[in-house]
This record gives C-alpha cells, sequence and structure tokens, in this order.
C-alpha cells in the first residue's frame, strides 16, 4: 500500500497514477480476466461536494475524470461504460487498455491465479525482485499500492484524493473502498482521510468516515481516532490510512507491515518511510 | 425494551396532492410487507433473512395478488379507510381488504426491480445492498439490468464472493455463475416510467422519489412552481421508488436492506446512495438503518453510518441520534430512513415532505404512515 501526505494537495495523486510502480493508473493490477479497472475518489471536506469513478479502462487519469464528476455534473459517482462515455463527452485522455498493463502485474496475476487468491495489491515481488528475500522474510509485503493523498491548503480548506487499481486477481465488476465516500476516501471540516488495504474490510469499518466521526461526536484528537480506527475497528493486515485535520496534524497509522508514506507540513517537517 | 421490531420504507418524498386513493394502496402495500416480515420473525428467522425476504418481495413487479384480508392496528387513522377521526390509537381490528388483482408497478412500495425508474438512455440500472449487523459482512450490487431480484444477488456477494460489491457487467456474470433469476431487461420498463422519462427530459431535471402517476400530471401543475431543487436542478415530485427494510430479530441482531432502481433520468452509469455501505444502508450491532431520497445528499452526509455513529460515540438513544441525523446532517428536503436498535426500538425519520413507512414492534405497536 503506499499513500502521500502532501501540502499542497491537487496534483500529487495524477502524478502517482502516472507511475507505474503504483498500484494506480498506469501500473494497475489486474482482474481475474487480465483486464484493468481503475477507480478513484475525491472529496472536498469545505463543501462536502465529491466525486467518484469505477470500472475505468481507457482513462488515464481516473482521479481527474472524478474531480470532473464532482464538478461537472448533478451526480457523485459514475461508474463503467457511463464513466468512460462521460469521460469521452468531457473530452479526457484515454488510451488503449493496454497502456495500464505491465509485465509485472501479468506476472503477479499469475502468481495469484496458481495460489487461487485474491491479493492486497500483491504479497509476492514479481520474480527477479532483488528485494524478494525481504519481501518473503517479512511475511508477504505489499511493494506497490493504491495512491492517496490529503491535505490542508493555507486557506484551512481540507481535500481528500485516492487512486487504485483495485485487488490483484479481482473478479471482474468488483468494487472496494476507494471510490466509497466514507469507506476509503472522506473529508469535512475537522479532517481528511485516505485509507487503503483490503477495500472489503475498509467497506465494512466505514474507515475514512469513522476516524472524522470519532473527532466530532467523542473529541478525539486525530491521532487518537485515526489509531483507535486502525486498531480496534480493522481486523489486523488489513489496513492503513493518511489524514490530516484542520489545525495541522497528521498521522499516517497501519495495521500491515509497512505502508509507503510521506507527509510535509507548512513549519518544514517531513518524513518519509515504509515500516513502522 | 427488547423484543423484534421491523421498519420497511418506500420512498422519502411525497407529492402532498397525491390521490386518497393512491394514498390508501400506498398503507396497503406497506402492511403487507411489514406483515410478511412479520411473519417470518414470528418464525424465529433471523434479521438478515428477514430484510432480504421483505425487500425481495417489495421489489416484485407485474403480480396479481388474490382477495386476501390483513389485520391492521392502525394507530394512523388518516391512512386507513377505518373512518376513524380519532387521534387515539384505533383499538379495533381493521380487516383491509387487498385488491384481487393489483398491478404492482402502480404500487408505489414495488417500484425498485420492475418498474425501476429509467436512465437519460431509457434503460434500467438497479443498485442494492444488505448489511448484517452482528457479522458487519455487507452485500452489494449496482448496474444490474437483468437480474430479477438485486437484493438475492446483493446477498449472494455476501456469502459466496471473496468480495462486498459487484457492479454491472461484472455483477451479471456472477448473478449467472450464481443460477439466480434472469430475465429480458424488457421486464423491468414499465410505460408509466417510459413517459416519466419524457416528462423528465422535457423538464430537464432529474426526478427523484416521484409521486405522481402520469394521468394526473395535471392536478399537480399547481405545485410545479415549488420545485424542490435537486443538485441545483429543479425536480418534481414524484412517488417513491427505493424500498428498504430494518430488522432486530429475537436475538438482538440488527440487519439492513435496500434496493432501487435510482433516479429517473439519471446519468448511465450513476451510482446513488443505495449501495453504499454506509450511506444508503448500514448495520451494526446496535442498530440497522435504511435510508431513501435524493442519493447524493445521503451520500455526502454518510447518513446511515451517522446514526450509528452518533449512538456509539455519543452515548445517546436512536430516536436522538436519527433526529440529529436527518435535521442536522442531511441537507434539508433530501430524504428519510428508518432505523431499529438491537433493543427493539423502530423509528422513522425525514426531513421531506412525507415518506411511505410502516414499523411495527413484538409487543403489538404497528403503525403506517405517509405524513407527519
Amino acid at each position: 500500500m503506499c499513500a502521500f501526505v502532501f501540502w499542497e494537495g491537487g496534483y500529487q495523486v495524477r502524478e502517482l497514477e502516472n507511475d507505474p510502480n503504483f498500484n494506480a493508473g498506469r501500473g494497475s493490477v489486474l482482474t481475474s480476466q487480465g483486464t484493468v479497472e481503475m477507480e478513484a475518489c475525491i472529496m472536498d471536506g469545505t463543501t462536502m461536494k465529491c466525486g467518484a469513478v469505477s470500472g475505468l479502462s481507457t482513462v488515464v487519469n481516473a482521479i481527474s475524470l472524478a474531480r470532473l464528476v464532482m464538478e461537472k455534473t448533478p451526480h457523485i459517482y459514475l461508474a463503467f461504460d457511463g464513466a468512460e462515455a462521460f469521460a469521452r463527452e468531457q473530452g479526457v485522455e484515454t488510451v488503449d487498455p493496454n497502456h495500464f498493463v505491465t509485465p509485472e502485474n501479468i506476472e503477479r496475476l499469475e502468481q495469484a491465479k496458481e495460489a487461487n487468491r485474491v491479493q492486497i495489491d500483491f504479497t509476492q515481488p514479481a520474480k527477479g525482485d532483488i528485494r524478494k528475500e525481504n519481501a518473503e522474510a517479512n511475511g508477504g509485503d505489499s511493494q506497490i499500492g493504491t495512491v492517496g493523498c490529503v491535505a490542508l491548503d493555507s486557506h484551512g480548506n481540507l481535500a481528500s484524493a485516492t487512486s487504485t487499481g483495485g485487488l490483484v486477481n479481482k473478479m471482474v465488476g468488483r468494487i472496494g473502498d476507494t471510490p466509497v465516500i466514507g469507506a476509503g476516501t472522506y473529508a469535512n471540516s475537522y479532517c481528511a482521510v485516505s485509507a487503503t488495504g483490503k477495500g472489503e474490510a475498509i467497506i465494512k469499518a466505514t474507515v475514512a468516515r469513522e476516524v472524522a466521526a470519532l473527532m466530532e461526536y467523542k473529541g478525539l484528537s486525530l491521532k487518537e481516532a485515526a489509531a483507535y480506527v486502525i486498531e480496534e475497528k480493522v481486523a489486523k493486515g488489513n489496513a492503513g490510512l493518511v489524514a490530516v485535520s484542520a489545525n495541522g496534524e497528521v498521522t499516517m497509522p497501519f495495521n500491515t507491515t509497512g505502508m509507503f508514506r510521506a507527509c510535509a507540513t507548512e513549519d518544514g517537517h517531513s518524513e518519509i518511510s515504509i515500516w513502522n | 425494551m427488547g423484543g423484534w421490531a421491523i421498519a420497511v420504507h418506500g420512498g422519502a418524498g411525497i407529492d402532498p396532492s397525491l390521490p386518497l386513493q393512491r394514498q390508501e394502496e400506498a398503507c396497503q402495500a406497506l402492511l403487507s410487507a411489514l406483515h410478511l416480515g412479520i411473519s417470518a420473525l414470528r418464525s424465529a428467522s433471523s434479521a438478515v433473512d428477514v430484510v432480504e425476504l421483505v425487500v425481495l418481495e417489495s421489489s416484485k413487479g407485474r403480480q396479481k395478488r388474490s382477495s386476501g384480508y390483513w389485520p391492521c392496528n392502525c394507530f394512523r387513522p388518516n391512512c386507513c379507510p377505518c373512518g376513524s377521526n380519532s387521534l387515539d390509537p384505533c383499538l379495533w381490528i381493521l380487516w383491509i381488504r387487498f385488491g384481487s388483482v393489483r398491478e404492482l408497478e402502480l404500487n408505489p412500495l414495488f417500484n425498485s426491480g420492475c418498474g425501476s425508474a429509467l436512465t437519460a438512455q431509457g434503460t434500467v440500472e438497479m443498485d442494492a445492498s444488505i448489511m448484517d449487523g452482528s457479522t458487519r459482512k455487507c452485500g452489494a450490487v449496482s448496474g444490474l439490468s437483468t437480474v430479477k431480484n438485486p437484493i438475492s444477488l446483493a446477498r449472494l456477494v455476501m456469502d459466496k464472493s471473496p468480495h462486498a460489491y459487484l457492479a454491472f457487467d461484472g455483477a451479471e456474470a456472477f448473478a449467472r455463475q450464481h443460477g439466480a433469476e434472469i430475465v429480458d431487461t424488457s421486464f423491468f420498463i414499465i410505460e408509466e416510467n417510459v413517459i416519466r422519462l419524457k416528462q423528465a427530459k422535457e423538464a430537464k431535471s432529474i426526478q427523484f422519489d416521484y409521486r405522481l402517476p402520469s394521468k394526473g400530471w395535471d392536478t399537480c401543475a399547481s405545485e410545479a412552481e415549488q420545485m424542490v431543487q435537486m443538485n441545483g436542478v429543479p425536480i418534481s415530485l414524484y412517488s417513491p421508488e427505493t424500498v428498504g427494510c430494518v430488522v432486530v430479530d429475537a436475538l438482538g441482531r440488527c440487519a439492513a436492506a435496500t434496493s432501487t432502481g435510482g433516479l429517473i433520468n439519471k446519468m448511465c452509469g450513476r451510482i446513488g446512495d443505495s449501495p453504499l455501505i454506509g450511506a444508503g444502508t448500514y448495520a451494526c450491532n446496535i442498530c440497522a438503518v435504511s435510508a431513501t431520497g435524493e442519493g447524493e445528499a445521503i451520500i455526502r452526509a454518510t447518513l446511515a453510518r451517522d446514526v450509528a455513529a452518533l449512538m456509539e460515540f455519543k452515548g445517546i438513544s436512536l430516536k436522538e441520534a436519527v433526529d440529529c441525523a436527518i435535521h442536522e446532517r442531511l441537507e434539508d428536503g433530501k430524504g428519510g430512513l428508518i432505523a431499529v436498535s438491537n433493543d427493539g426500538h423502530v423509528i422513522c425519520g425525514f426531513n421531506t415532505t412525507g415518506m411511505f413507512r410502516a414499523l411495527a414492534t413484538e409487543d403489538g405497536h404497528m403503525e403506517v404512515g405517509l405524513w407527519d
């Protein structure tokens, strides 16, 4: 899994979608049929407006389409053929579906089929990866992941954005937590949250909304709320999140072996890490 | 309190000029669905089985029912032809004649499934979700066009797949793999909705919870000026669409289910709140909630989850949580919900003009209503 917190927000998720090392946009993991079905979501914590898309196979930047749904339609969530049609109406960049498929992900799908499982991103590195031994020693770490970003701007506005290819070997048509407002993505006046991990677990725990609700209804701090959700509400090995609060607090808890993450704040603090 | 409790809804937002006969029909349909659930609860069915059954039956259309009589302890004399004008609870067993031949697509409560709203392209895309509060397992489906019983497919996703949510072609393929009943998509398309779609396009609006039969359009002309806004687009007042059920069973287990055709004239591929866990449907060990109304507003408010979160994190009662969610979290005029708690309480709340609903508890209380 992978997530970033930036002080700027906005275009960061697009950058990561274009990077084949992450499970979003190009580099998305494959369905059981070897196809790509991408989903993304964006939420503005000030207006509570949101946009989400699922089942994309030709749109280069799913997060930008999600933003267009938010800004240019009376709806919040468009999926599959309807979302693709909307993309063409809006003139967003579309390419052949093969653009998104990488050799590493073809291999990951084969591994998953051999093991007969559905994987969070993947649990084994591609063959030939020099970090293979380390990964196995760590119990099969994820090495790429869903991309997410939460941000607090200089006007005090909070926003959250998440983008993913989903789970390796997922059933065609499977939707995960990323585009479900309140599960993988949420923002309001208290905080912005982007979660990642096993979508089904994040959906039933309404992870992103839970963090905000604990702050709002129970008066917990961002760190306390996020830690509680990750430790108590989601089974171990299933989730991580990044979150930022209205007063600039940042937290990045996870109950998996590791999570790619980075954050920075205006006062100059920054960090980038993978493990605990 | 304790004991089982059940509530069923048929949509929020009712045209104040809805003809009385349609109001009565709505009451009868709601009671029918309610009694189905009550029978199942009395047979010790589990909460999740009951919600699926009630929503399933409520979604079937084009069915002819034979004459039947249902007992009703009616606490809402205005909605039943019992003739009582008293505000005191009606203590009389009232037998309601359930019409001998009734096409359920005209019945507001039965308009998910057959009678589903049409997309801008004149197609049908149905959504449903179900959640079992005792395990928090859930199943959801979207974009169905040939599956006869969307709620049962949602249950299959929950029980028989490694996932929680399947949509469009993938969901249709899953349905066929598991032998779900498949029909031609034309089964779900009724003439009344073809007419409504045309009206919606002419009014350039997206309609939710329509109340108005296509023939009676002119009787509501006077209401046309007071258009309710949705997503900045004027909407007319319509007949309900979404069907939902919440149950707490005799063992205190809660479950919720919701099923819909969505909004008339919606964009193809548009998903609303009904299949989104935490928005239109939610259940945990404390309560179960099913919401209805303008999907986008319900999603922004994460309405169903918020009721539970308010109870869990603020320690308030079901009633207080529902009041807060409806009046402080949800944009005005945009929806309603039904909810049960694990100690046998059941409630309905809405900020629209009316909501089709019926409630019952094990101690014999029963009510059916449309208005405040």
